[in-house]
């Protein structure tokens, strides 16, 4: 069986954890979603929708997040259900305890996976190196589940013609790891999709002149359904924050849509960008590097263009 | 106690990658290496925290070819007091790595905080620490913007995770942790500190000594390849560009 990390936003199940819940049914494996809490009405319906099986929720994992300890609760469910695959969504907690997790299994993990294939039982993975500068493949070896995680926005989510039933079971999961205590967890005010699993990015670097004109970029970012990004120049003199920053020192985003606006295409920018789907660029030097890697460009000022590229969108949306 | 910090030597951003001509790998010999720019910050703190942790001494380790050594020698030049290098071939297996520098930690010994960077920007696999932790039996929090000592065994550790979520974690030390950016603003090497580093012992340690041959291998790179070549840009001019822009969008590449 392939155990997928179910992740929710409230109440609504994440798109990239549809693209896992996808793929397993594309290729007709048995799976089941796993988590951590119980799932609201809203959640159950999700599940089903995307057309998942069965939903394990793992129980006595102590009260909140802790590293090591859902490292061991995925051990004790992987050995339990014996699982060939973990896969989740690459994030900063499951680069933890999904990592964890599949090592105590004596298993093996990649991160940042952009492909996926299932060959004779065997998996093969796909992942970008060098900031995207190549791409290698991965086989696995010897016994031990292997742990897949998954780049968002890298596969094509399908919904099945009718929902599932979902079975719920719950395991005792227990974890006895040494652990350290999460004692506050806050969550910002921004309500935006996380850039990292961002479909749609709007992103503004020194181009936009002035910080006050990085309302210009949430105007469009609003009506696209987009989040905003930043260069690290910007995020250097503290026009936005560095939860922002798009970059080798930021964020790697994989959107279908990056819209970059006053951004030259440093090549540090170009290490967290360059594998979204469509580019485009809108800066004032033609000559600009951005433009080597971008779809479609604009030669003009940003400033101008971002409020008319934005009254184009809302007529055409 | 000490406190070890991981470092790892990756090329520098700028380099040209260039795949052998098998595909089965990279060609190195005009690659530029830096030190990982993540683990310049695990340095600086390690550095920073060493007093109010109450620590004897700060060691740097690398596993890796003989180059790793520059790397270490920086290290020591920051104001690490030693350096370990477990000479390898390139690339060791994830797990054989992680075994390496658990080993290497407990032959030294007295671990009472494990640094690394937050990731690698050769592999932006963020995940050695969680190994590593695990393979020690140590509590573990990754990708810390903030890290507190509250005293020489307890830490207060922040950091930013995705949505906009800030978390406050306690560890009891000995622990592992990993450091971001915003950590600090790791410090110049000076030329007295790399006059001092010459002095100061880079310990090489024997592969084989680390027995590492019951470590089987799990995964394997292989078949390099470059992305797929981008089409080249379609400029959009003339009073309409903007309209034209979302027209092909729309209906030429089926983004919105
Ligand atoms: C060309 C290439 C081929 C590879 N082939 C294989 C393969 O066949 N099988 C396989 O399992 N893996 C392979 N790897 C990946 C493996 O070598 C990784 O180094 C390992 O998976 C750990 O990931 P990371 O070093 O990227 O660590 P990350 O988790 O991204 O790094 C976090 C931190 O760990 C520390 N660290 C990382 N490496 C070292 C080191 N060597 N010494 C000391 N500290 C370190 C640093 O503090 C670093 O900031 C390959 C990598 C490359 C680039
Ligand atoms: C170790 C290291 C790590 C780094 N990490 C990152 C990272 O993670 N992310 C990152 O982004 N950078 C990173 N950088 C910095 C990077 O090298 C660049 O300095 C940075 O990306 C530049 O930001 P920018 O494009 O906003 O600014 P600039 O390079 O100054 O470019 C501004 C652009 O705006 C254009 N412009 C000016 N006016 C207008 C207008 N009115 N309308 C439209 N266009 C206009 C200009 O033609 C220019 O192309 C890193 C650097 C180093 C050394």
């Amino acid at each position: 069986m392939i155990l997928c990390y179910a992740e929710f936003d409230q109440n609504k199940l994440k798109n990239s954890t549809k693209e896992l819940s996808s793929w397993c049914l594309e290729q007709k494996q048995n799976f089941a979603c796993f988590g951590f809490a119980e799932l609201t009405p809203e959640q159950k319906t999700d599940l089903e929708n995307a057309g998942v099986p069965s939903y394990i929720q793992m129980t006595n994992t102590g009260d909140s997040y802790s590293s090591m300890g859902w490292g061991e609760a995925l051990a004790n469910l992987v050995s339990a259900k014996q699982s060939k695959a973990v896969l989740a969504t690459s994030n900063t907690q499951t680069k933890e305890f999904v990592a964890a997790g599949i090592y105590k299994s004596q298993g093996s993990v990649v991160s940042d996976v952009i492909a996926l294939s299932l060959d004779a039982g065997q998996f093969k993975a796909q992942k970008p190196l060098y900031a995207g500068k190549c791409i290698s493949s991965i086989k696995f070896e010897g016994e031990g589940p292997v742990g897949i995680l998954m780049r968002p926005n890298q596969i094509q989510v399908q919904t099945p013609e009718s929902p599932s039933t979902i079975q719920i079971e719950t395991f005792e999961a227990s974890p006895s790891a040494p652990g350290c205590v999460l004692k506050i967890s806050v969550k910002g005010s921004s309500e935006k999709q996380d850039l990292t699993e961002a479909s749609r990015i709007v992103s503004g670097g020194r181009g936009m002149k002035e910080p006050e004109n990085f309302k210009l970029l949430e105007d469009l970012a609003d009506t696209l359904g987009a989040t905003v990004g930043a260069s690290r120049a910007v995020v250097d003199v503290g026009w936005v924050a560095h939860s922002m920053q798009v970059g080798q020192t930021g964020k790697t985003v994989s959107p279908n849509l990056y819209i970059a606006c006053g951004i030259s295409g440093a090549i540090q920018h170009l290490a967290g960008m360059s594998s979204s789907k469509v580019i485009v660029a809108i800066n004032t030097d033609k000559e600009a590097p951005i433009f080597e890697k971008a779809t479609y460009g604009i030669v003009g000022d940003a400033l101008e263009l971002v409020p008319k590229l934005n009254e184009a969108f809302k007529k055409a949306l | 106690m000490n406190i070890f910090v991981c470092i790892k030597q990756v090329p520098d951003t700028e380099t040209k990658i260039q795949i052998q001509s098998d595909g089965q790998g990279i060609e190195t010999s005009s690659v530029n290496w830096i030190l990982n720019p993540y683990d310049e910050f695990a340095i600086e703190e390690a550095l920073q925290k060493k007093e109010a942790l109450g620590a004897d001494k700060v060691i740097a380790l690398s596993v890796g070819p003989e180059r790793v050594t520059k790397a270490l020698r920086s290290a020591l030049a920051m104001g690490c007091d030693e350096a370990l290098h477990v000479e390898t071939p390139e690339n060791l297996d994830s797990r054989q790595l992680t075994q390496a520098l658990a080993r290497c930690i407990s032959k030294k010994g007295d671990a009472g905080l494990v640094l690394l960077g937050k990731l690698a920007i050769d592999t932006n696999e963020a995940f050695l620490g969680a190994q590593l932790a695990q393979e020690m039996s140590l509590p573990y929090v990754a990708a810390v913007s903030k890290l507190e000592v509250q005293s020489p065994t307890s830490l207060e550790l922040t950091r930013q995770i995705e949505g906009g979520v800030t978390e406050t974690y306690e560890m009891t030390l000995p622990g592992v942790v990993t450091a971001n950016k915003g950590l600090n603003q790791p410090r110049f090497v000076s030329l007295p500190g790399i006059m001092k580093a010459k002095k100061k012992p880079l310990e090489k340690i024997d592969l084989a000594s680390l027995e590492l041959s019951d470590v089987p291998t799990k995964s394997v790179y292989y078949d390099f390849t470059m992305p797929p070549a981008k089409a080249t840009v379609q400029m959009l001019d003339g009073d309409h560009s903007v309209e034209e822009l979302v027209e092909k969008l729309r209906n030429e590449a089926k983004v919105i």
